[in-house]
């Protein structure tokens, strides 16, 4: 009897390549993604605190890392993934409150998330090299 | 859905812990709740570390020593712990599948996010009483 059903073959629901790619789905992924990516980055954050909090050459130590050329591409990537998922984020408490759903207005959303966290980001690096040049 | 007679436990002890409980969605309204306090404090650290660019150890040591600082650092940390460990759970659940090291899995992103959470907690509160 289980080996028939077994032998039924059901229809499977589609995955991801029978889908065309929509925005909406592929700020979903990316969301995800970047989360974790966070939340890997919540270690060099405690690195940071831990630093400061410990004394003067555990902070030098955190700034030679952090002010070397890659340290700063880490940190501008973080600043990314925090505003994007930030500005990502909102779209769900939006959407929670049963606003913005239809497919027109969530690609609009989605859009304006995207834009705003890489509009900030610029910004952002843009105030830290104006102040660099001033140091 | 009828009990056996010899079933001894409360219509509620039988249904609590299966499902539709009036529990089910108590992650997913943290996840929402953590992710509303973090909008205006992500906002506000993204500023506060952009005007510590440069700053000496003093500068970063006194800055986070003001209490007000301090207070909305660890409910930074406190917020994010919460949410990363509830991401990373969804995560988990979805792709990583084998019981053995789907439960490894589990286990490590409670250490890590509680690790990473108390170490943030430990050293806010040592730079703010001045340890």
């Amino acid at each position: 009897m289980a080996e028939q059903r077994q032998a039924v073959e059901r229809p499977l629901s589609p995955h991801l390549q029978i889908y065309r790619v929509t925005i909406t789905m592929a700020m979903s992924i990316l969301h995800r993604i970047v989360g974790v990516a966070l939340y890997a980055g919540t270690a060099l954050v405690a690195w940071w605190l831990i630093a400061t909090a410990t004394g003067p050459e555990a902070y030098a130590a955190f700034r030679s890392v952090a002010d070397h050329w890659f340290g700063q591409l880490v940190l501008f990537g973080f600043t990314w993934a925090l505003l994007h998922h930030l500005f990502g984020g909102i779209r769900y408490l939006v959407w929670d409150e049963i606003a913005a759903m239809t497919p027109k207005a969530a690609d609009r959303i989605t859009w304006a998330a995207i834009l705003a966290a890489l509009v900030a980001t610029v910004l952002v690096w843009a105030v830290i090299c104006t102040m660099r040049g001033a140091i | 859905m009828s009990a056996s007679k010899k079933d001894m436990r409360t219509p509620l002890g039988r249904v609590l812990a299966h499902g539709s409980a009036r529990s089910g969605t108590g992650d997913h309204i943290r996840q929402r709740v953590t992710a509303l306090a973090m909008v205006p404090l992500a906002l506000f650290f993204t500023g506060f570390l952009v005007s510590l660019v440069g700053a000496d150890y003093e500068t970063a040591r006194a800055a986070l020593g003001n209490p007000f600082i301090a207070v909305a650092a660890l409910l930074f940390v406190v917020a994010a712990i919460m949410h990363m460990r509830i991401g990373m759970q969804i995560v988990i659940e979805d792709y990583v599948t084998g019981a053995r090291l789907r439960s490894i899995a589990l286990i490590g992103n409670f250490f890590f996010s509680y690790a990473v959470g108390l170490a943030c907690l430990y050293a806010v509160a040592k730079i703010g009483f001045g340890g």
